[in-house]
C-alpha cells in the first residue's frame, strides 16, 4: 500500500495529515499489518491534551496491545467514533481510518516528522533487521 | 515412589540417550556449594493408608458433631452430592486454564453458563470467570472504579465485612487511594446522612455490602442515587450469595463483587472460595480477570474462547488491569452446578427457608431473658445481631459445653457493640438446635440434641 | 469438520501414492463425541433437581419481611432434572483435554499428576466443614495441617518464615513485594523501582505496578541469563528488589546466583524469587541457601494441587527472618503447651491479603503430596522432571532449533525458526499436536525467544508417553516440510476447529440470551454487541 506523499510519519508508525492548524492522526499500513486484526481502539476524549512523542492511546489486536504516540502536541478536537463499532476499518483502510484530530499547539513539530520517502526507507530497514 | 512412572532401566536408558553418566550430571549448572547432599528434614514417605489416617486424626481434632450458628462470610449450606461427583471428573479437575479452545470447550462452555447465571442473579450485564474470593474481589472493584472514574477517593461502609476492609486497605495503600469510612445508623444500615456528606466530586466509588456484615439489607437504590449524583460508582459487595434467591438484585450498582461460597462450596476452614465481579458492560475494558465469550469456528459452529485478554497481565504486563492469573475456576464450576441443581424455583425456595430459619432464630433467641435483637425492624437475610447481658465469650463457652457454637462476638471490630454477637441460621440449622440454643441462653438446661 | 484433510488413524497418507506426507497419529483414535447445548436451552418450567427437607419452623411471608427489598423472580436460571445435569456436565467434561488423559507439557505450568488421595482427605468431614471462625480449641487439627505444611515448605525452600494466605502465584508475588516494600519503609525509604528480566512472566511487572513500583527491564545475556554487568549498572539505592525466576523461563539455572544476590545486597536491595519453576529444585537445592530473601511457591504447580481448569491455586510466600515482622496477619504460632494459635498482634504487618487464612483446601492437598513423597520421593521427582526435559531436548534438538544451548533443568525451549521458513509458526505446531493426542506446549513465551515452543514434561510422564510425544513432534516437523497446509489449519480431529477470536473480541458475547444466535451476533458486524438477533437457527 502506498504511503501518501502529503502525510507526515513517525518512527512509531503513526501518520499525520495537516490541514491548517488541525492535524489528523492514524496508524500506517505497516503498523496495522504487523498488529493483525484490530479489535479495539482506545482513544482520548475531545478536549484532552496530547504531547508529541507521548502515548495518547492504544490499539489492540486479539493478543497484542500497541501504544499510540502522538506525532504532535495540541488538543484533541475530534475522535473517530466509527472505530468504536468498526475497528477493522484500520485494517482495511489504514490511511483513511483516522483516530483523532488535534489542534496543533506547536506547528513547527511537524518539520521533525518523516516524509513518506523517509518512512518507507525506515520500514524497509526495520524489515531487513528481522 | 508410587506417582513416578519409571523403572530404573528406563532412567538408565534415558540418561544414555542424553549422553550423561548420572542424573547428577544434569544438575551441574547448580553451583556445588548449593547442592543438597542429604535428605530434606521432612516426614518420611508415607503409604496412602497412613496419609488417610493422619488427616482423619486431624479432622477428629476439629469441631465434629457441633451445631453451629456461625456465618460472617462463610456460610453453612447443604452441598448436593452431584457437585463433587462432577467436579472430580479428571477432565475438569486436571485441566489447565482453557487457552487452547479446541480442547477446552467443556470448561469454556461451563464458564459461559456461570457468567450468564451470575448476570441473572446480580442484575449486571457482564460477569467475569472468577476472582480469588469476596475480599480480593471487593478490593479489585475499588481499583477498577478508580480507573473508570480517574478519581482516587473511596467511601467505604463500616458494615462491609471487617476482613474485606482489611484486604482493601492492603491493596489500596500503594495505589494512592484515600478512604473515608461511613458508619451505620440505629437500624444497622449505612448512615445515609453521613454518606451523603462523605461523597464528593472526587469520590471514585462507594463500597457497601448487602446484606451487610450485620445481615441487614441495604437500600441499594437510594445509595446508588447519592453516589451517581456526584459521578461516583456504586460497588455492592455480597458475601452471602444465597440472599440473591429472595433479595432484590442490586441492579442500580455499577459493580457487584460477589462471594459465591454459599453456592455449594465447602467451608473448608476459609477457602478455596469463589469471588466474581459483575458490572455494567460499559466498564468492560477496566474489568480484571478472565472472560469467556461465544463465537464460531471456521465452519460456523458455536464455540467459546477466552476473550478480551489484552486487559490481562500476560499481554499488558505492568499496564494490566490486575496481576490476577490463576483464578478459582473449579470452584466457579461447583457454583455453576449448584445453581443448575436448585435453579429458578429452588433458589427461591431455599432462600425462603433461610429467611424463615433466621427469622425464627432471631425471634426465639431475642426473646430469651437478657437478650435483645438489634436492628430488629430492618430487613435481613439469614444473619442477625444479638445483644446479651452476658459477655458473648462466656455465653459461647456455655454453648460449647452443649456442643453448640454460638454467634461471632463483634466487639473486636465494633467496640461499641460490646456484648453483641453475629448469629447465622441456615437450612442446616434445625428448630431443635435453635430451641436448644435459646434454652442455654435462658440459663436453662438444654434439651439433649440428637445427632444422627 | 474439515474431514478432507483428516487421515483415518489406521492408515497413513504416505501409503497413498503421490499425496503429501501426513503423520501417523498412533496415540489417538477418533470416537463419538456427544453434542450438548447450553443448560439454559434444556430448561423447562417445572423440572427439578432438588427436594428440600420440610421446613420445621413457621413459614414466613418474604414480602412482609423484606418489603421493597424482596425479589420478584430469578430470571433465566435453568430448571432441569438431576439426570440432565449429570449428562450435561459429563458431556462437557469429555470436550476437555486433561492430565488424566495424557501428557500436558505446558512450559512454566508444571502440569503433573494430581493424586486422588489429596482429593479424598480434603473432603473429610472435619476438614471440609471446619468454619474459619470456630474456636481455636476446636480447630487444632485444621491448624496443625497448616503448621506441618509451613514447616515442610520452610525446609524445602531453606527459608525462615512463611505465610500461606495468598490465593495464587500472582497473589503471592503481590504479598512478597509488599513485604519488600514494608522492609524498605521500615528503614526509611520504600525505594522506587523493581528490576525484572525480559524473560519474566507477565505477572511480575503487573505485580510491581500494583505495589506502587516502577518496572525497570533487565536484558538477558546471550545465554538467556542475568547479565551481571548490566545488573551492577542498574542497581542503585532506589532499587527495591530484583524479581528473578530461577531456573529461568528457559529452564536454565542462574549459575552466578550468589553474585546476583551480592550485587543486590550491597546496595540494600532484596532478591525476590518467582517460584514457578520450583519443580526443578525441590530436594536438590534451596533458594534460602543461595541468597534469596523472599519467594512464592505455587502449590498448584510444584505440589500437585489440581489446576481445575484455571484454579484454585495457592501461593504461599516464604522469606528470611528480616521480613518476618511484615507477614500478613494472622500468623500461626505454637504455644509452649504445643497448641496452635493465630497471632493478630503484629504492629509491622503489611495487613491482610485475603480474608480468613488462604485457600485452605489446597494446603491439605499439598501436605498429602509431600507426605506421600517424603524426602527421597521429592528428590526423585525433581530428578525425573529434569531427566524428562533433557530427554526431550536430546530427541528433538536436531529438528527444532534450540536458541539457547545452555544446560537446562525441568523445561526446554525451542524456537520455530526452521519451521517458520515454511510459514508454520509455533502456534500452528501447537494446534497440530492436538491432532496427535497431546495438549500443546506453551507458545510464544518467554518473549526472549521469538516463536518459542516451551516444553515442560514434568516427572509424571513415562518413557512411552515421552517417546510418543517425540514421535508426534518429529512427524509434525516433517509435515512442516512436506505438507505445511495440514498444520496451518490444524486441529482437524477436534469437535470444533479454530475459533474466530477476532469476532469474539470485536463483538463480545459474554452471556447467553434467549433467542440470540451466537454466530450471527458474533460474526456479523451489523449487530451491536450483546443485542440478540432474532434467528435461533444456529442452535
Amino acid at each position: 500500500m502506498a504511503y501518501p506523499n502529503s502525510y507526515h510519519y513517525t518512527r512509531e508508525h503513526e501518520w499525520l495529515q495537516v490541514e491548517g492548524a488541525i492535524g489528523t492522526v492514524g496508524i500506517t499500513d505497516y503498523a496495522q499489518n504487523s498488529l493483525g486484526d484490530i479489535v479495539f481502539v482506545d482513544a482520548p476524549k475531545v478536549g484532552d491534551a496530547v504531547e508529541a512523542g507521548k502515548v495518547f492511546g492504544s490499539v489492540e489486536s486479539v493478543k497484542a496491545v500497541s501504544d499510540l504516540y502522538s506525532p504532535v502536541s495540541g488538543t484533541v478536537t475530534a475522535v473517530n467514533q466509527e472505530l468504536d463499532t468498526a475497528p477493522e476499518k484500520i485494517n482495511t483502510e489504514p490511511h483513511q481510518a483516522w483516530i483523532i484530530k488535534v489542534q496543533l499547539s506547536k506547528p513547527a513539530e511537524v518539520d521533525a516528522l518523516l516524509s513518506s520517502a523517509d518512512y518507507e526507507k525506515f520500514i524497509s530497514e526495520e524489515e531487513a533487521k528481522q | 515412589m508410587r506417582y513416578l512412572p519409571k523403572s530404573p532401566t528406563d532412567r538408565a536408558t534415558m540418561l544414555e540417550q542424553i549422553g550423561v553418566g548420572s542424573i547428577d550430571d544434569l544438575f551441574r549448572s547448580i553451583p556445588a556449594e548449593y547442592r543438597l547432599t542429604g535428605d530434606l528434614k521432612i516426614p518420611p514417605q508415607m503409604g496412602e493408608q497412613e496419609i488417610v489416617s493422619l488427616f482423619h486424626a486431624a479432622a477428629d481434632r476439629n469441631a465434629n458433631g457441633y451445631a453451629s450458628f456461625l456465618g460472617a462470610g462463610a456460610y453453612r449450606h447443604y452441598r448436593p452430592v452431584v457437585i463433587d461427583a462432577l467436579v472430580q471428573r479428571g477432565e475438569f479437575l486436571t485441566s489447565y486454564t482453557p487457552y487452547q479452545a479446541e480442547i477446552s470447550q467443556g470448561t469454556l462452555q461451563a464458564i459461559f453458563e456461570f457468567q450468564t447465571m451470575i448476570c441473572e442473579l446480580t442484575g449486571m450485564e457482564i460477569a467475569n470467570a472468577s476472582m480469588y474470593d469476596g475480599s480480593t474481589g471487593a478490593a479489585e472493584s475499588v481499583m477498577m472504579a478508580a480507573r473508570v472514574t480517574r478519581r482516587s477517593h473511596m467511601v467505604v461502609a463500616s458494615t462491609v465485612h471487617p476482613e474485606y476492609r482489611e484486604v482493601l486497605r492492603t491493596y489500596a495503600q500503594h495505589q494512592g487511594l484515600s478512604k473515608q469510612r461511613v458508619g451505620y445508623g440505629p437500624d444497622g444500615r449505612i448512615d445515609m446522612q453521613a454518606l451523603e456528606a462523605a461523597i464528593t466530586d472526587k469520590t471514585a466509588c462507594v463500597l457497601i455490602q448487602s446484606p451487610n456484615f450485620f445481615g441487614v439489607i441495604e437500600d441499594v437504590a437510594a445509595i446508588a442515587e447519592l453516589a451517581h449524583a456526584k459521578g461516583a460508582l456504586l460497588i455492592v459487595s455480597i458475601a452471602e450469595a444465597l440472599s440473591l434467591g429472595i433479595v432484590r438484585p442490586p441492579s442500580e450498582a455499577d459493580i457487584v463483587s460477589l462471594e459465591a461460597q454459599s453456592f455449594g462450596v465447602a467451608i473448608s476452614y476459609g477457602g478455596p472460595y469463589c469471588g466474581v465481579l459483575a458490572c455494567k458492560e460499559k466498564f468492560i475494558r477496566q474489568m480484571p480477570g478472565r472472560l469467556t465469550g461465544a463465537t464460531v469456528d471456521q465452519q460456523g459452529r458455536r464455540g467459546f474462547v477466552l476473550t478480551l485478554s489484552t486487559r490481562e497481565q500476560h499481554i499488558r504486563r505492568e499496564k494490566a488491569t490486575s496481576n490476577i492469573c490463576t483464578n478459582q475456576a473449579l470452584v466457579a464450576l461447583m457454583t455453576c452446578i449448584y445453581l443448575t441443581i436448585y435453579g429458578k424455583a429452588g433458589m427461591r425456595e431455599l432462600a425462603e427457608q433461610n429467611l424463615a430459619k433466621a427469622h425464627y432464630a432471631a425471634q426465639t433467641l431475642g426473646a430469651t431473658p437478657g437478650s435483645k435483637l438489634l436492628f430488629a425492624n430492618s430487613p435481613r437475610f439469614n444473619e442477625f445481631v444479638l445483644d446479651t447481658t452476658e459477655a458473648p465469650d462466656v455465653l459461647n463457652a456455655r454453648l460449647l459445653q452443649q456442643k453448640m457454637i454460638g454467634g461471632l462476638p463483634l466487639a473486636h471490630w465494633y467496640p461499641e457493640l460490646r456484648n453483641a454477637s453475629l448469629w447465622c441460621a441456615t437450612e442446616q440449622n434445625s428448630r431443635a438446635q435453635i430451641d436448644a440454643a435459646a434454652a442455654v441462653l435462658a440459663g436453662k438446661e438444654a434439651p439433649a440434641l440428637v445427632y444422627v | 469438520m474439515a474431514t478432507e484433510t483428516v487421515t483415518p488413524s489406521n492408515t497413513t497418507a504416505s501409503e497413498a501414492k503421490g499425496s503429501p506426507f501426513v503423520g501417523e497419529r498412533s496415540k489417538v483414535s477418533s470416537h463419538i463425541s456427544q453434542n450438548e447445548g447450553l443448560i439454559f436451552e434444556k430448561s423447562s418450567p417445572g423440572k427439578k433437581a432438588y427436594r428440600l427437607a420440610p421446613l420445621d419452623v413457621p413459614a414466613v411471608n418474604a414480602n412482609a419481611l423484606l418489603g421493597k427489598q424482596a425479589r420478584e423472580d430469578l430470571g433465566l436460571l435453568p430448571e432441569v432434572s438431576e439426570i440432565e445435569i449429570i449428562r450435561h456436565f459429563t458431556r462437557l467434561s469429555t470436550w476437555n483435554y486433561a492430565i488424566d488423559l495424557g501428557m500436558y507439557p505446558l512450559g512454566s505450568c508444571t502440569m503433573k499428576y494430581n493424586p486422588r488421595v489429596n482429593e479424598m482427605v480434603a473432603r473429610l468431614e472435619g476438614i471440609a466443614d471446619a468454619h474459619p471462625y470456630q474456636p481455636e480449641s476446636l480447630s487444632q487439627g485444621a491448624m496443625r495441617v497448616m503448621w506441618m505444611l509451613q514447616e515442610c515448605l520452610k525446609e524445602i525452600t531453606g527459608m525462615e518464615a512463611i505465610t500461606l494466605q495468598p490465593a495464587a502465584g500472582a497473589h503471592g508475588e503481590f504479598t512478597g513485594i509488599l513485604l519488600v516494600r514494608a522492609y524498605h519503609e521500615s528503614r526509611g525509604n520504600p525505594r522506587k523501582k523493581i528490576l525484572i528480566p525480559d524473560s519474566a512472566h507477565g505477572t511480575n511487572p503487573a505485580t510491581a505496578a500494583i505495589c506502587g513500583y516502577q518496572v525497570q527491564n533487565l536484558k538477558s545475556n546471550s545465554d538467556g541469563m542475568i547479565d551481571l554487568a548490566e545488573l551492577e549498572h542498574l542497581v542503585d539505592e532506589e532499587t527495591a528488589a530484583l524479581m528473578l525466576t530461577n531456573p529461568s523461563t528457559i529452564g536454565v539455572f542462574e549459575s552466578e546466583i550468589h553474585k546476583i544476590a551480592d550485587v543486590l545486597h550491597s546496595k540494600g536491595a532484596l532478591l525476590y524469587m518467582d517460584g514457578a519453576n520450583m519443580n526443578a529444585l525441590v530436594g536438590k537445592t534451596r533458594p534460602g541457601d543461595f541468597g534469596v530473601d523472599v519467594m512464592h511457591l505455587n502449590l498448584h504447580k510444584t505440589f500437585s494441587t489440581p489446576h481445575g481448569g484455571g484454579g484454585p491455586g495457592s501461593g504461599p510466600v516464604a522469606c528470611k527472618k528480616i521480613l518476618e515482622p511484615f507477614l500478613p496477619t494472622p500468623v500461626l504460632v505454637e504455644t509452649p503447651a504445643n497448641t496452635l494459635t493465630f497471632n493478630y498482634d503484629r504492629p509491622q504487618t503489611i495487613g491482610r491479603v485475603r480474608m480468613f487464612y488462604g485457600n485452605y483446601g489446597m494446603f491439605v492437598r499439598a501436605l498429602a503430596y509431600i507426605l506421600a513423597n517424603g524426602p527421597d520421593g521429592l528428590r526423585q521427582t525433581t530428578e525425573d522432571a529434569v531427566l524428562n526435559a533433557n530427554y526431550l531436548r536430546s530427541k528433538l534438538e536436531d529438528v527444532y532449533e534450540l536458541p539457547y544451548k545452555t544446560a537446562t533443568l525441568h523445561e526446554v525451549v525451542f524456537s520455530d525458526r526452521r519451521q517458520a521458513r515454511n510459514g508454520v509458526k509455533t502456534g500452528d505446531i501447537a494446534k497440530r499436536l492436538i491432532d496427535y493426542g497431546f495438549h500443546p506446549y506453551t507458545t510464544s513465551f518467554p518473549m526472549i525467544v521469538p516463536g518459542a515452543l516451551m516444553i515442560e514434561p514434568t516427572e509424571s510422564e513415562s518413557k512411552e508417553e515421552l517417546d510418543q510425544f517425540v514421535d508426534a513432534m518429529r512427524q509434525i516437523a516433517r509435515e512442516t516440510e512436506e505438507n505445511p497446509e495440514i498444520i496451518l489449519h490444524a486441529p482437524h480431529a477436534t469437535r470444533v476447529s479454530r475459533m474466530d477470536e477476532v469476532a469474539a473480541a470485536r463483538k463480545p458475547v459474554l452471556r447467553w440470551k434467549p433467542n440470540a444466535s451466537v454466530s450471527e451476533a458474533a460474526a456479523s458486524s451489523e449487530n451491536p454487541p450483546l443485542v440478540p438477533a432474532t434467528a435461533a437457527k444456529e442452535y
